[in-house]
């Protein structure tokens, strides 16, 4: 349905560089990345807002890179609340009906009115609707262009608890009745009950694009790593030492890492629990391979005890317990010796 | 202690010091309507020649407002989305009229649509007439009084979001259906003000329109005359009149400007 073929958009100090990724109709694809990594600034790109600096935008095959706005064949629900002040939620639902000339507008604004729950506020000036009927009539108005393919930006990110279930709700059954939707979000438990695909963005590019359950199972990325609970994520290279299992993962921060893996050699992803380092004071022999020595950077209450932020080039986070913090006597600034075993590292490809 | 009598006296200071500027604008317009009778200003309103000279003051403002806003409601939409080159030298001179003396207006005026000149000339080739018309009074007033219009409506859709119209084009809608169902109406108010302000400012102008047009004569022409030839008492009457009506637009416009 919606093929992103290479695009890449120059913002000043800020780029999207090559983006692919394929949407079939049907699809609920999610765009999920923190904030300021150029979610919504991929949706204004395609929707015609942000000008495309080289690849191509292909709707239903017909290549729509260089047309105008109004003549793209997809609509959007932006981040702010865009519904305009100056119409009642009728004439907002109308507009693009108007547009299009269409029969029975009467007729379709109630049906799409009652599709999205909001039939008895059809007199009422969007200045009085709650965040989440908002959406509902933005979304409303989208479905009146009977374009069958809605971009959503960040649409649950300012409701409260409520809203959010029932609006989720609503768009799941949207997407079973034949819509197809791109949602960018920052919220992975948003996309993990919509989604059947879902494309990571890190820093303007995508990371990772798969099912739900293959990128939280293998994460590619730090910004997923840490949903998941695996607060050290590092990206390298794996290199075997003697065809022995026992590798060397060499990091982006300078530090090598004893891991025990049957992974080939090539570049990959180690993740290690927080849970599995332990801290002292000086260095211990153990049967830990990994050995660093650091700076504590950071001190902070944990869901479960606390978790230590040590600097040695890497930002390591360990859990541990207030005990430990006070036999050690640890503290900001302190430098202290970290270590883990080369079986608690996880490689992932 | 100390402090809280000085911060009384510093508002003390600063109340007496606002009560002059109001009592500077206020009196000579309460002035005008003690030193003038009810019977004298019935029978200036009597007078075929004052009747006809505010009918003229009124229409031929109102004329030229909404001639120009065809011009200066799409120009200053322009000025307000668009960015161009030497933008900032065209905000300049578009108040241009506003800081030069009115007679000095009225004389750059003359010098482009007098007989010898080409406009003058094409103008007569259709049998239109510039100099002592309603068409050269209404150039004047229009040419005095556009600033307020495209300054006032620039305004207003500089504050109407963007998105509001990026919204509407993906919806389908074309540039100018977006432009008459998005952008003017949320931007009206600004543009109903300044279309008020330049009514008001036309009728009240004096120096360009009688460079160009003495006769037939606007009000403020008419005030000016009865007051050379026949002085201050004569002038009264008729004053009084204007300035009502004057004023009554004020409050129209403070009343759009309140909503």
């Amino acid at each position: 349905m919606l093929l992103v073929k290479n695009i890449n958009v120059n913002l000043g100090e800020f780029n999207l560089t090559n983006i692919n990724f394929n949407v079939e109709s049907g699809d609920y694809f999610v765009v999920l990345g923190a904030s300021g990594v150029g979610k919504s600034v991929l949706l204004e790109s395609i929707v015609g807002i942000k000008k495309i600096e080289s690849g191509n935008v292909i709707l239903n095959n017909e290549d729509i890179t260089h047309k105008e706005i109004n003549e793209r064949k997809l609509s959007i629900v932006l981040q702010s609340v865009d519904l305009f002040p100056h119409y009642t939620v009728y004439e907002n639902i109308a507009y693009p009906l108007r547009i299009k000339k269409s029969k029975n507008v009467n007729q379709k604004v109630l049906h799409y009115a009652e599709k999205v729950g909001i039939e008895n506020k059809l007199e009422k000036k969007p200045e009085t609707l709650s965040g989440g009927e908002a959406q509902r009539v933005a979304l409303a108005r989208c479905l009146a262009t009977e374009y069958n393919l809605i971009l959503l930006d960040e649409p649950l990110a300012s409701l409260d608890v409520k809203s959010k279930y029932e609006l989720k709700m609503l768009l799941r059954k949207l997407n079973r009745e034949g819509i197809t939707f791109i949602h960018v979000t920052h919220d992975y438990e948003e996309s993990i009950s919509l989604a059947n695909k879902i494309a990571v963005l890190e820093k303007g590019t995508i990371v990772d694009l798969n099912s739900p359950e293959v990128i939280f199972k293998n994460p590619k990325s730090e910004f997923i790593a840490n949903f998941i609970g695996h607060k050290n994520f590092i990206k390298g290279k794996i290199q075997s030492v003697n065809n022995s299992d026992l590798k060397i993962f060499t990091s982006d921060y300078d530090i090598d890492i004893y891991c025990l893996t049957d992974i080939d050699d090539g570049e990959a992803f180690l993740t290690i629990s927080s849970n599995d380092i332990s801290i002292s004071n000086q260095k211990e022999k153990s049967s830990n391979r990994n050995n660093f020595y650091g700076k504590i950077i950071d001190i902070a209450k944990a869901r479960i005890g606390y978790e230590i932020i040590i600097d040695s080039n890497y930002k390591f986070a360990v859990a541990i317990s207030k005990e430990s913090i006070e036999n050690l006597d640890l503290k900001i600034g302190k430098e202290v010796w970290l270590s883990f075993k080369a079986s608690a590292c996880k490689i992932y490809r | 202690m100390l402090k809280k009598i000085k911060n009384n006296y510093l508002n003390l200071i600063f109340t007496f010091l606002s009560g002059i500027v109001i009592l500077f604008i206020v009196a000579p317009i309460i002035g005008l309507y003690f030193n003038s009778t009810f019977n004298g200003i019935i029978e200036t309103i009597n007078e075929s020649e004052v009747q006809e000279s505010i009918w003229l003051t009124l229409w031929t403002s109102m004329t030229g407002t909404l001639l120009f806003s065809i011009f200066a409601i799409p120009f200053a939409y322009l000025l307000a989305r668009k960015n161009f080159m030497f933008k900032n030298l065209i905000n300049g001179l578009i108040d241009i009229p506003v800081i030069i003396p009115h007679t000095a207006a009225g004389i750059a005026l003359l010098g482009i649509i007098n007989r010898n000149t080409f406009f003058g000339e094409a103008a007569e080739f259709f049998g239109v007439k510039f100099i002592g018309n309603p068409i050269g009074i209404i150039l004047a007033m229009s040419f005095v009084s556009i600033p307020f219009l495209i300054n006032s409506a620039r305004d207003g859709f500089a504050s109407v979001p963007e998105r509001f119209e990026q919204v509407a084009l993906n919806l389908g809608a074309s540039k100018l259906k977006v432009f008459f169902s998005i952008s003017l109406p949320l931007a009206w108010r600004s543009i109903l003000s300044g279309l008020i302000l330049m009514w008001a400012r036309g009728m009240s102008e004096f120096g360009a329109v009688m460079i160009i047009a003495y006769n037939p004569k606007i009000t403020p022409v008419l005030i000016y005359e009865r007051f050379t030839s026949f002085g201050l008492k004569y002038a009264i009457p008729v004053t009084v009149i204007f300035v009502s009506i004057c004023l009554i637009l004020f409050v129209l416009i403070r009343l759009t400007k309140k909503k």
